[in-house]
Formats: structure tokens, C-alpha cells, sequence
């Protein structure tokens, strides 16, 4: 295969990491040329018309500037084609996943948390089936950490203060490097796990063997009569509040005139900044969170209102 | 000879007074030269101590904490403390009043200010640094170097604080001179590349740094009250941090290898005997590069979460910024085209310099190519990239200026022989370093890693094993150039038989510069044929 005979290049594993050793390929190629050319033309000037060698040395270029306008655009047209090329894969890789199984991240110096849909819970480890889309919804709890797997050729910064979500299609079962990259204190370097990539089957038998407490959503639930949420957004409250239920993936009209698709990130900051977004038509009587819940409570709550979109109706 | 002639800025007067408190801008450019070449040694100890410490995977030399204080006090010393004011303030400082024919610079007290500020900002960090130093990088990234780091991030944000006043005087100073004092007949169109480029340079430093002085007050701001800016804790936006910082330093890259551009200008021609090909588009290009190189941040941050919009918006303005940077290079090379072409020091270090700056701007392009910015950017790609420009192109491009005009600056030759050597000992040590890493970034090494994977192990050790020839070549100059000072012959005005205006007075200068102020009536450049046949038989 052609990846292999790019030097030092170990080929990537996921659907999108073929496109990207291409890409490579194709820069290092038009490099080589450049390289290639620059070196021919100042080895040969450099030997031609070093001192002393009588090599002609009449009839200079006088009219520079044919040269400038020629070089400036081929050089112009061949930057555009690579800005294009990066641009297409780039909008594949932070573009949405269809069909894909949702794993939440939590990040915090120094380890990584993952938490699947079904309440398994693991620590730098993150177990994922083959040939299916994985979407990451990840959180960091104090500083900024990268969510970097090298042999997917996917990396993404998890932020503070943020969801950030980042997909990735194994193609390939066997265990790959997780690595965190950015600098983020101390142990930096040991902020590092595996991402065990298995056969489906394999991947139901592993998810039916954690010993877990209940679902993501069904302790969301537990925690959103806890924390008094119930008290206004169901049914038979007397506070006027939106209805949750078939929210998660809908567009929502906003006070200010504009709409908002409600995903993790909005569940998030409607919960953590309850003023900065306002439904339309409703008062803006909703206490903040913040401080309140950390990161794993914020998940399971933002699953439980995902699976009211699912349900459509709550579970009581 | 009478002994009255031979009176020069250097030998003069011998009090310290005379130079603490010297107005000649060839004075204070040598303060800035021996000050910034502690700091070179110092940032360069920390680098031993990391290639050192990667030679194995384990962390066994020094504890994370220590490692992760190496290479914050290597960027730090080596960005704001070297590379940013290595050419403006020596070469620059010494050769601005003299290739526009001036007497100093517009405002010499401005200048020693400069100095003293740089001198205590650099005493405020290198304090910080040795009490305990600081464990967020360079990049002082929030919130981690605000409510996380336990370093001494206010002290070092300091001595950075103010060394940026020093970059802003310094730019002020050469903006206002080279508008002001050329001498008659000097044009725009008649100065030297090196001018050109030092006045885009002076741009950036004037509008740029005041960015950065926010950013560090804010910084502190945060770390020490509590004020939330940046930490979403404290309702603050991390990412606005990197806007500010970037939008700071990236235009600060254009900082340090614009002045490198400008001197292998001069370097080319010189030794091809040949006006600079394309002049006024090399020219133009220096002041593109800084205009451009405003709009760029951005691509620091593809994979930070920002608007994917904006991330195509950046992209595109990196290629376009790479377009002058590669107009120069075609340019340089096109000077050798039926030139003279001879080999003395100062010419390797500049073919050196095309050769880095190449591979450094070309696998710039792979960074700007924003799907495989996702893949390498925090790798040891980008770690090799950077070393590519700034150490490759910059540290290069300075030691070619060094021996270029060391003779009028000293009055003395060094031994070509030495010279010659450390260029290619330069050369090659140099990418025995950082090719590797290259190799180090698309096999997925992340920066900043004090332990590592073992199957990496080669490519690191091959890497430290360059460091060590790299760190002789850097030690070889020390040596030979100390040499010289005293045992070196006698340079004469014009060594080179170059055609600059500061080829025209003698080595060393006399304090004042010219015995009277010359008078200009061609291009920088234009080497007739008498003169090429003068250099011909030297």
C-alpha cells in the first residue's frame, strides 16, 4: 500500500486517517519538489558563477519583475489548492457523526474518565466497538488537557468551562495510545491511557460485564428530583418553566429574537448560566447551578435530558 | 599613521561611565550584544538539560516539576530575551545610523533607556527563575498559569512586562530614524534590505508589544486578586487568553526572522557581487509580511474549539503570509544567477540560512493545512518546525551578520578557517537536532513530555547527539571571535569591498560615524564593474 512507503510513517487506523496520511503524502511531495529544485538551482550557481570561474556572465535578467509576477502566482495557486484540500478533511473530522455512540470524557490533572450511555464508568481507558462512529463529549474539570490519539490522527483541546465534542471511526481492533497534549501541569506526560478498540460482540460482552449502578440518564433522573429541578420544569408545577421533554436536538427560539439548536452545550450553559440564554416567552427566574454540580453530575443530567428527546415523555 | 585618526567609539574613552551612561548607539549596541549573549548561554544550559534528560524515556534526570521549569525558562529566555532583540538591538542598533549615513540614532538617551529597562526586565525573570522558576511554558496558557501553576508566574509576567518596553523604544527609535536622518539623497528605494526589513520589524514591535503588556497585566490581574478573566470558574473564557497572547505572538515570530530575512539580504548580495534581485519586491515583502502577519493568531488554535469558520479564515491568511516568505526565497537564489559568487564565512551562514528557512517554511505550510494541524500541532512537528525558523533562519542569520560586520564593528578579521568550520558545523549539528523531531511529531510525540514512549527512544537520542555537536558549533564563535579582538589583523574600512554606506567610514568607526555626512546617489547595490574587478584581485 502507498502509505507504507512513506518514510518513518506508521499508517493510521480510522475511517478519516487514510485522508490525512494522503494529505501528508501530497504536502511532502510538493515540498520534496520545492526542496529538490532549490537545491539543483543554488548548487549550480553556486558552482557556476562561484569567483574566479569564467562562466558568461552578459546579458543579466533585466526584467525582474516577469519572474516576481510568475513566481508569486504559481506559488499563490499551489498554497490555495493545500488550503483547500486541508480545509475539506478539517470540516470531515469537526463536522458532525452521524449514527454515532455518544461517550462522555472528563478530563482533570492527571487522568482521563469515560463514561458510556449504560453507566460504565473507566479511567484512562476507553473501550469502543470497530467500525462505528464514536462521538466523544468531553469536559475538563481545571485545566486545558488535548484529547490526542495519534494513530486516528484526531486530537481536540477539552476546555474548561465547555463541551467539546470530537468524533472518530476505528477501523481497526487493537489497543492505540491515548496522549494528553497539552500542557497541563506536573505529571503532564503521564496523562496518557488506551483506547481499546473491539469486534462488537466482544464490545456488548465487555459493557455486560462492568458492574454498574444504573444508566447515565437513569442517575441524571435521580439527581434532577435531587436538586429540585422537577420542582418546576415537570408537568403540574406552578412555576411557569420550559418543558424538557423531546428538547435535546431541537432548534430553540431565544428571547432575543434567535434560535438555538439545544445540544450538550446549551443543556450545559442553561444549567451553569441560566440568564445568558433565555427561552422565548418564559421569565427568567431559573437559579444558576454553578457550584453546585460538578462535571460527572452535569453529565448525567445532561444525559437524562437527552433521553427525554428520546422518550418523549419523562420518566417519573 | 597619526595616532589622532585612529580615535574610535571604542577607544575614546575608558570609564565605565563613558559606557553606562553612553549615548552612542555603537555603545549601547555593544551592552545589548554581551547581555543577550548571557542570556543565549543561559536558555542554551536549559536546552543541554532537556536534550540530556530525552536521551531516555523514563524521566530520570531531573523530577517533572524541574523539566517542566527547563523548558519554560528556555522559551521564555530564549524568545523575549534573545531571539526578539538579537538583530534590532545589536546589529541593528550599531548599523541603522550608520547605513543611512547618520550620526546616532533620532533619540540616543531612548536608546541606553532601552537598555536598562531590558537589563532590569531580564534581572526581574532570571530572579523569577532561579527562586523557583515558572511551570507553564512560554505560553503562559490559562487557567492553568493562573489559578493552577505553583511557579512564580507574576515575577516572571514582570520581567516580561518590561522587557516589552524596552522592544517598543527600541521600535519607536528606528521608525523615527529611518524617516528622519537618511542622508541626502537617500531614498526610500536606495536603502538597504536590512532597513527595510528592521523598519517592518519596528512596526510590529510598537503595535504588537502593548497587546502583550496587556495580556501579562491581566494575567496578574487574575493570579493575584482573583478577578475573573480567564477562568471560567470566575466567569472568565480561557480561549480568550489565546486570542490576546497569539494575536501578540504571532506577529512576534515576524519579529524575530524579518531581521534575519533583512540580513541575508545583504549577505547574498555582498558576496554574489550583484544588486539584489527583484529589490523592490524583496522590500515590499517585509512590509507585507508585517501587515499580514497581523491577521494570522488564529492558527495557533484549530484544535482549541474555535469557530470553524474563523479556523478557515486563518488557514487561509497563513498561506497567504507564507507567499512573500517565499517570493524572498526564490529572490536570494535568483541573486546568484550570473553573480560572483565567493565563499567566505559570512555567505555560508547566509546559504545556511535559505537551506533552514526553507524546511522551516515549508513545513509551516503543513501546520497551515488545517486537517493535519489537527494531527500534529502540540507534537514535536511543531517543536521542529519553530527551531526550524527561529534557530535555523534566526540564530543563523544573526551569526552571519556577527562575521559580516564584525570587522567594522571590532576593526579586527577573525580566522577564516574557524569561521568557515563552525557555519558548517552549524549547519549540520543543526539539523541532526531537528530533523528527528520532525520524525518524533508525525509518529505522535506530543511537546513537552518529560517521559516517552520507549519505541521513540532512537529518534531522541539521535536528536541530543546533534544538540551536543550543535552546542560546540555555538561555543566555536566565543572562541574565535574573542580571538580575534586581540590578535586579529587589521580589518581596514572594507573588507568585504562591500558598497554600503557603513563601508564607507573607518573600522571602528569614529564616534560621530562620518567625518561628515555622505552623500548618496545610487542604489545600495550597484557594484560596477571596476568594483567587481577590485574584488576580483583582492
Amino acid at each position: 500500500m502507498w502509505r507504507e512507503w512513506i518514510p518513518f510513517w506508521r499508517p493510521g487506523v480510522s475511517s478519516y486517517a487514510g485522508d490525512i496520511d494522503l494529505l501528508f503524502a501530497g504536502l511532502l511531495a510538493i515540498s520534496s519538489l520545492v526542496v529538490l529544485l532549490l537545491l539543483v538551482l543554488l548548487v549550480t550557481f553556486a558552482v557556476r558563477y562561484r569567483r574566479g570561474s569564467n562562466a558568461d556572465r552578459d546579458h543579466r535578467i533585466k526584467k525582474t519583475w516577469y519572474w516576481e509576477i510568475s513566481w508569486t502566482t504559481v506559488t499563490l495557486i499551489g498554497f490555495l489548492c493545500l488550503f483547500v484540500w486541508g480545509a475539506v478533511l478539517y470540516l470531515e473530522v469537526y463536522g458532525p457523526a452521524s449514527n454515532a455512540l455518544p461517550i462522555y470524557i472528563v478530563a482533570k490533572q492527571w487522568m482521563w474518565k469515560a463514561q458510556h450511555p449504560g453507566g460504565q464508568r473507566e479511567i484512562n481507558e476507553l473501550h469502543a466497538p470497530v467500525h462505528r462512529a464514536v462521538r466523544l463529549i468531553m469536559a475538563s474539570q481545571d485545566v486545558i488537557h488535548s484529547f490526542f490519539v495519534p494513530a486516528f490522527r484526531v486530537k481536540h483541546d477539552v476546555v474548561p468551562g465547555r463541551y467539546q465534542t470530537l468524533w472518530f471511526k476505528a477501523e481497526k481492533t487493537g489497543v492505540f495510545a491515548l496522549l494528553c497534549a497539552e500542557f497541563c501541569g506536573t505529571d503532564h506526560s503521564r496523562m496518557t491511557g488506551r483506547i481499546v478498540v473491539m469486534e462488537p460482540a466482544q464490545y456488548e460482552s465487555w459493557l455486560s460485564r462492568e458492574d454498574v449502578g444504573g444508566t447515565l440518564a437513569s442517575e441524571g433522573a435521580k439527581l434532577f428530583r435531587e436538586l429540585g429541578c422537577s420542582g418546576c420544569h415537570m408537568g403540574q408545577s406552578t412555576v411557569r418553566a420550559p418543558p424538557l421533554e423531546g428538547l435535546y436536538g431541537k432548534p430553540v427560539p431565544l428571547q432575543d429574537g434567535s434560535t438555538v439548536i439545544a445540544d450538550e452545550g446549551y443543556i450545559r450553559d442553561s444549567i451553569l448560566l441560566p440568564k445568558s440564554q433565555i427561552a422565548a416567552g418564559y421569565e427568567p427566574v431559573m437559579p444558576s447551578f454553578a457550584g453546585r454540580v460538578g462535571e460527572d453530575e452535569l453529565i448525567r443530567l445532561v444525559a437524562y435530558i437527552k433521553s427525554l428527546a428520546d422518550e418523549g415523555r419523562p420518566q417519573r | 599613521m597619526n595616532p589622532r585618526q585612529e580615535l574610535n567609539y571604542l577607544n575614546c574613552e575608558h570609564t565605565l561611565r563613558s559606557w553606562f551612561l553612553t549615548t552612542d548607539h555603537k555603545r549601547v549596541a555593544i551592552l545589548f550584544a554581551a547581555t543577550i549573549t548571557m542570556f543565549f548561554f543561559i536558555g542554551g544550559g536549559a536546552a543541554t538539560l532537556i536534550r540530556l534528560e530525552l536521551a531516555t524515556p523514563q524521566g530520570d534526570l531531573v523530577s517533572s516539576d524541574v523539566y517542566n521549569r527547563l523548558f519554560s525558562m528556555h522559551g521564555i529566555v530564549m524568545v523575549w530575551f534573545f531571539l526578539i532583540p538579537s538583530i534590532p538591538t545589536t546589529l541593528g542598533n550599531f548599523m541603522v545610523p550608520l547605513m543611512i549615513g547618520a550620526r546616532d540614532l533620532a533619540f540616543p538617551r531612548l536608546n541606553l533607556t532601552s537598555w536598562y529597562l531590558f537589563l532590569l526586565g531580564g534581572a526581574v525573570t532570571l530572579y523569577a527563575l532561579f527562586i523557583g522558576g515558572v511551570d507553564t511554558g512560554w505560553t503562559f496558557y490559562t487557567p492553568f498559569s493562573t489559578m493552577y501553576s505553583n511557579g512564580h508566574v507574576i515575577l516572571a509576567a514582570v520581567g516580561v512586562f518590561i522587557a516589552g518596553f524596552s522592544s517598543i523604544l527600541t521600535g519607536l527609535n528606528f521608525i523615527v530614524t529611518i524617516h528622519r536622518l537618511r542622508a541626502p539623497g537617500l531614498t526610500w528605494y536606495r536603502l538597504p534590505i536590512f532597513i527595510w526589513s528592521l523598519y517592518a520589524t519596528s512596526i510590529i514591535l510598537v503595535l504588537a508589544t502593548p497587546v502583550l503588556a496587556m495580556t501579562l497585566l491581566l494575567i496578574s490581574l487574575e493570579r493575584f486578586f482573583g478577578i475573573g478573566i480567564f477562568d471560567p470558574n470566575l466567569g472568565g473564557d480561557p480561549l480568550l487568553f489565546q486570542h490576546l497572547f497569539w494575536f501578540y505572538s504571532h506577529p512576534a515570530v515576524y519579529i524575530m526572522i524579518l531581521p534575519g530575512m533583512g540580513m541575508v539580504s545583504e549577505l547574498v548580495t555582498c558576496f554574489s557581487r550583484k544588486n539584489l534581485f527583484g529589490y523592490k519586491f524583496v522590500a515590499w515583502c517585509s512590509i507585507a509580511i508585517a501587515g499580514i502577519g497581523f491577521l494570522v493568531w488564529g492558527h495557533h488554535m484549530f484544535v482549541t474549539g474555535q469557530s470553524v469558520f474563523a479556523a478557515l479564515v486563518f488557514s487561509f491568511m497563513s498561506f497567504i503570509v507564507a507567499v512573500p516568505s517565499a517570493i524572498k526565497v526564490f529572490n536570494w537564489t535568483a541573486t546568484l544567477h550570473k553573480g560572483w559568487v565567493s565563499y567566505d564565512a559570512p555567505m555560508l551562514y547566509a546559504l545556511g540560512f535559505i537551506g533552514l528557512f526553507t524546511i522551516g517554511g515549508l513545513t509551516g505550510l503543513f501546520l497551515a493545512a488545517l486537517a493535519f494541524d489537527v494531527f500534529v500541532t502540540d507534537t514535536y512537528f511543531v517543536v521542529a518546525h519553530f527551531h526550524y525558523i527561529m534557530v535555523g533562519g534566526m540564530v543563523t542569520a544573526y551569526f552571519g551578520g556577527l562575521h559580516y560586520w564584525w570587522p567594522k564593528i571590532t576593526g579586527r578579521m577573525y580566522p577564516d578557517y574557524w569561521a568557515r568550520a563552525a557555519a558548517i558545523l552549524i549547519f549540520f549539528g543543526f539539523n541532526m537536532t531537528f530533523f528527528p523531531q520532525f520524525v518524533l511529531g508525525i509518529l505522535g510525540m506530543p511537546r513537552r513530555y518529560h517521559t516517552y514512549d520507549p519505541a521513540l527512544q532512537v529518534w531522541n537520542v539521535l536528536s541530543s547527539a546533534g544538540a551536543s555537536v550543535l552546542a560546540v558549533a555555538y561555543l566555536l564563535p566565543l572562541l574565535y571571535l574573542g580571538w580575534s579582538l586581540f590578535c586579529g589583523r587589521r580589518a581596514g574600512p572594507n573588507p568585504w569591498n562591500a558598497t554600503g554606506l557603513e563601508w564607507q567610514t573607518s573600522s571602528p568607526p569614529p564616534k560621530h560615524n562620518f567625518p561628515q555626512t555622505p552623500r548618496v546617489q545610487r542604489g545600495p547595490y550597484v557594484y560596477t564593474p571596476e568594483a567587481v574587478a577590485v574584488a576580483q584581485n583582492a
